[in-house]
C-alpha cells in the first residue's frame, strides 16, 4: 500500500530516497529575499557612488528597506534546518569547502560592515538632532544610538560623508557577494544538471537588482500615496530607466543559458525537456517568462516611449515592478523547486507537496514574506527615510 | 528377509572418505574465513590500515531484495518504501525504446511480472548504495562537517552534529541520502561499520544468496575484492562527475546511472 502511495504523481522512475523534496518553499523565499536586500542596496549605491541625483527621494529608503529584508532573509534558511539550535556551529566550527558554511560569514559582514555601519553614517546628523528634539524615552533611545558621537560640526560632518562614500564602494562588491554567492550554492552542486552552471551566480545577481529596483519602485510609490505627497517622476522614471536596462541583461542571461543547454543538449536535456513540459509550463513559460520578463519590459518601453501622461506612466511603472516581483519569485522557484522535481537518474519526475502549517508550510512562508513589510514600517517610524527634493527643485527636473 | 542391497566394504568407505577428504577441509576452510577481512576482533581496531570498498557483480545478482531488507533490519531505516542505505534496481530493456526500470520498495517484496506485451531485449538487476566516494560531494559541502570520511575510506554521518540543512542530500548525484523523519538528520549507508570494524561483514553482503556483494579493501592482497577488480571489468556510476567511487561494479549496463 505504501508503495503504491509513494508512486503517487511520480513519472519513469526516480531513485527511492528522491521521494521526498528536501528544499521547499522556504528555500524559494530565501534567495528571492537576498536578492530583494542586494537590489535595494544596489540601486541605492547608484545615486552614492555614480551621484545619480535623481534618486535622491529612495536613497535613504532603499537602505532601510535593505536592511529590514536583511533581518528576515536568514529566517526562512533556519526554519528549514532539521536542527535549528545547531545553526550556530555554522559560525563556531564552519566547514571551509563548504559554499553554504560561508553564508553566515557573508551575511554578517554585510549587515554589520556595510548596511548598519552606512546608515549609522547617514543618519547620524538626524539622530544627534532628535535626541535634543525628543522627549521621554525616545530621547534616550536616540541618544543610544548616536552611541556618543554627538559632534555634528561640519568637519564631523564632512568625515561621515567621505566614510559613507567609502563603505558603499565597499558595499557594491560586498552586495554582489552576497547574492552570487546564494547563485553559487545552486550552481555548485555537479549532481544536479537544472542547477550545476557558471552562469547561476550572475543570473541570480541580475535578477536580484531586477527585483530589488522593482520593489523600490512599489515601496516608493505606495509610501509617497501614503504620506499624501507628489511622486517625484525624474525619480520614478529613472527608477523605470534602470529596471528596464537590468531587466534586459538578466533577460539576455537566461536567455544565454538556455540556448546554451539546448544547443549542448547533454544527457539531461530530454528529462529537462520533459520537465519544462510537464511539471514548469506554468511557473517558467507563463509566470517567469511573458508576465514576469516580457509583459513589464513592454509596459516599461510604452511607459517611457510612448508619449503618454504622467497617471499612465505610473501606472504601467506600478503594474510592471508588480509582475516583476511575481517573474522574479517564480524564478527562484523554478530553481530551487525545478531542480528536485526530476529524478537524478534522468528518468523520472516527481512533484512537490506543499504544506499548509508547521515550520516549512505556506502560513510560514506568507509570514516571511510579510514581515519585512512590517519592519520597514517600524523602521521608518523610528527613522523616517524620507528625503523629497523641494517642490520647485522638481519642477525643474522634471521641465528639463 | 535377505538384505539385497550392495554392502560397502569398511575399508572402501574409509577410502571414499580419504578422497573427499580436501573437499571438506576447503569448504571448512572457507565457512570459517567469511570474516576475514579484519584481523582485530579484540578491540585494538586501527582504522588507519584499512580503506574499504564494494564490488558488485550484476551478473550475480537475482533482484531477491534480501540485502535491502537485511539492510534496513540491521540499520533500523525507517520502514517507509523511501528510506533506503541499499535498493535494488530492475532494469527492462526493450528490443525498441527506452530502458525501463523500478524498484518497488526497494526491491524487498520482489519485483512485478514483466507485461507480456514488452519485447525484452535484456533485462538485469543492480544494486544501488552510497558509494563511499573518494572525491564525495556531500563531503564537501556539509556546513558544519558533520558528514566527513573516516580514515578507512567510510563516508559516515556524525548525528549529534547533522543540522539538518539537506544540503548533503542535494550533492549526492546517486539519491543514496536521505534525512530521517524522527531525528532530523542525514543518513545513508555506512558499510555497517559497526560491524566491519569487529570484523564482521555488511548486513548486505553477509545475507547475499548469491555472493553479487564483495566486501574488503583493494589495497590488501588477502582480499576477495582485491581478486574481483583483478578479473572483472570494472565500472563505476557517474565517472563524468569525478566522484571517484569506491563501489565498483562488474558487467553494469551503459544504461546504468
Amino acid at each position: 500500500m505504501e508503495t503504491i502511495i509513494a508512486n503517487i504523481g511520480t513519472t519513469g522512475y526516480i531513485y527511492p530516497n528522491e521521494f521526498e523534496l528536501h528544499w521547499g518553499l522556504l528555500i524559494v523565499i530565501y534567495p528571492y529575499l537576498t536578492g530583494l536586500v542586494a537590489g535595494a542596496f544596489i540601486l541605492a549605491s547608484l545615486e552614492r557612488v555614480f551621484n545619480v541625483k535623481e534618486l535622491m527621494p529612495v536613497y535613504r529608503l532603499s537602505l532601510v528597506t535593505a536592511l529590514a529584508f536583511l533581518i528576515v532573509a536568514p529566517l526562512p534558511l533556519l526554519a528549514h534546518l532539521g536542527h535549528p539550535e545547531r545553526s550556530y556551529e555554522m559560525f563556531l566550527t564552519p566547514h571551509t569547502a563548504s559554499a553554504m558554511a560561508m553564508f553566515g560569514f557573508v551575511y554578517a559582514w554585510y549587515l554589520m560592515a556595510v548596511l548598519l555601519l552606512e546608515l549609522w553614517l547617514d543618519y547620524r546628523r538626524d539622530i544627534v538632532r532628535w535626541s535634543h528634539e525628543k522627549t521621554g524615552l525616545t530621547r534616550y533611545f536616540y541618544r543610544f544610538a548616536t552611541l556618543g558621537a554627538a559632534d555634528v560640526s561640519p568637519q564631523a560632518l564632512a568625515f561621515d560623508e567621505k566614510a559613507s562614500r567609502f563603505i558603499t564602494i565597499i558595499g557594491v562588491p560586498s552586495a554582489f557577494l552576497l547574492h552570487g554567492y546564494v547563485g553559487f550554492i545552486f550552481g555548485s552542486v555537479k549532481a544536479n544538471p537544472w542547477w550545476s552552471s557558471v552562469l547561476m551566480p550572475i543570473v541570480f545577481l541580475f535578477s536580484a537588482i531586477v527585483s530589488g529596483i522593482a520593489l523600490m519602485v512599489l515601496v516608493y510609490m505606495i509610501t509617497t500615496m501614503f504620506r499624501w505627497k507628489k511622486i517625484d517622476m525624474a525619480c520614478l522614471n529613472k527608477l523605470a530607466s534602470y529596471l528596464l536596462y537590468a531587466m534586459i541583461v538578466d533577460f539576455s542571461l537566461e536567455l544565454l543559458d538556455f540556448i546554451q543547454r539546448l544547443y549542448e543538449s547533454e544527457e539531461s536535456i530530454l528529462i529537462l525537456r520533459d520537465m519544462i513540459h510537464n511539471r514548469l509550463f506554468i511557473s517558467l513559460i507563463v509566470s517567469q517568462i511573458i508576465l514576469g520578463s516580457v509583459a513589464p519590459m513592454v509596459a516599461i518601453i510604452l511607459g517611457k516611449l510612448g508619449r503618454v501622461p504622467d497617471e499612465m506612466k505610473r501606472m504601467l511603472f506600478f503594474i510592471a515592478a508588480i509582475l516583476v516581483q511575481v517573474g522574479i519569485f517564480s524564478t527562484r522557484w523554478n530553481v530551487v523547486i525545478g531542480g528536485q522535481l526530476f529524478s537524478k537518474s534522468l528518468r523520472g519526475l516527481t512533484v512537490y507537496k506543499l504544506d499548509l502549517f508547521g515550520l516549512e508550510g505556506l502560513f510560514m512562508a506568507v509570514t516571511l514574506l510579510l514581515a519585512p513589510i512590517v519592519i520597514l514600517y517600524v523602521l521608518a517610524k523610528i527613522f523616517p527615510p524620507w528625503m523629497d527634493r523641494p517642490e520647485a527643485e522638481v519642477a525643474a527636473m522634471e521641465t528639463k | 528377509m535377505k538384505n539385497d542391497k550392495p554392502k560397502i566394504e569398511r575399508r572402501e568407505f574409509l577410502k571414499n572418505c580419504s578422497s573427499k577428504l580436501p573437499a571438506f577441509v576447503l569448504l571448512a576452510s572457507t565457512l570459517g574465513a567469511r570474516d576475514l577481512l579484519a584481523a582485530e576482533t579484540n578491540g585494538d581496531y586501527d582504522p588507519t590500515r584499512h580503506d574499504y570498498a564494494m564490488g558488485i557483480d550484476i551478473h550475480r545478482c537475482i533482484g531477491c531484495g534480501r540485502c535491502a531488507d537485511a539492510c534496513k533490519k540491521e540499520n533500523k531505516a525507517p520502514p517507509q518504501p523511501h528510506f533506503f542505505r541499499t535498493w535494488v534496481e530492475r532494469y527492462v530493456i526493450p528490443v525498441e525504446g527506452e530502458a525501463m526500470v523500478d524498484s518497488p520498495n526497494g526491491g524487498i517484496d520482489g519485483f512485478p511480472k514483466i507485461d507480456d506485451d514488452i519485447d525484452v531485449l535484456r533485462s538485469f538487476f543492480v544494486p544501488k548504495l552510497c558509494n563511499h566516494c573518494a572525491n564525495p560531494p556531500c563531503v564537501q559541502v556539509c556546513p558544519v562537517g558533520a558528514t566527513y570520511t573516516s580514515r578507512d575510506g567510510v563516508v559516515l554521518v556524525d548525528d549529534s552534529y547533522c543540522v539538518g540543512c539537506r544540503y548533503c542530500i542535494q550533492a549526492c548525484p546517486y539519491g543514496a541520502r536521505y534525512l530521517l523523519p524522527d531525528t532530523h538528520v542525514a543518513d545513508k549507508c555506512t558499510f555497517c561499520y559497526h560491524r566491519i570494524t569487529k570484523g564482521h561483514l555488511p548486513a548486505c553482503v553477509e545475507v547475499c544468496p548469491t555472493q553479487a556483494r564483495i566486501f574488503g579493501e583493494v589495497g590488501q592482497r588477502s582480499s576477495p575484492l582485491r581478486r574481483f577488480v583483478r578479473f572483472n571489468d570494472i565500472t563505476v556510476l557517474k565517472p563524468a562527475l569525478n566522484t571517484k567511487p569506491k563501489v565498483y561494479y562488474a558487467g553494469a549496463d551503459g544504461e546504468v546511472r
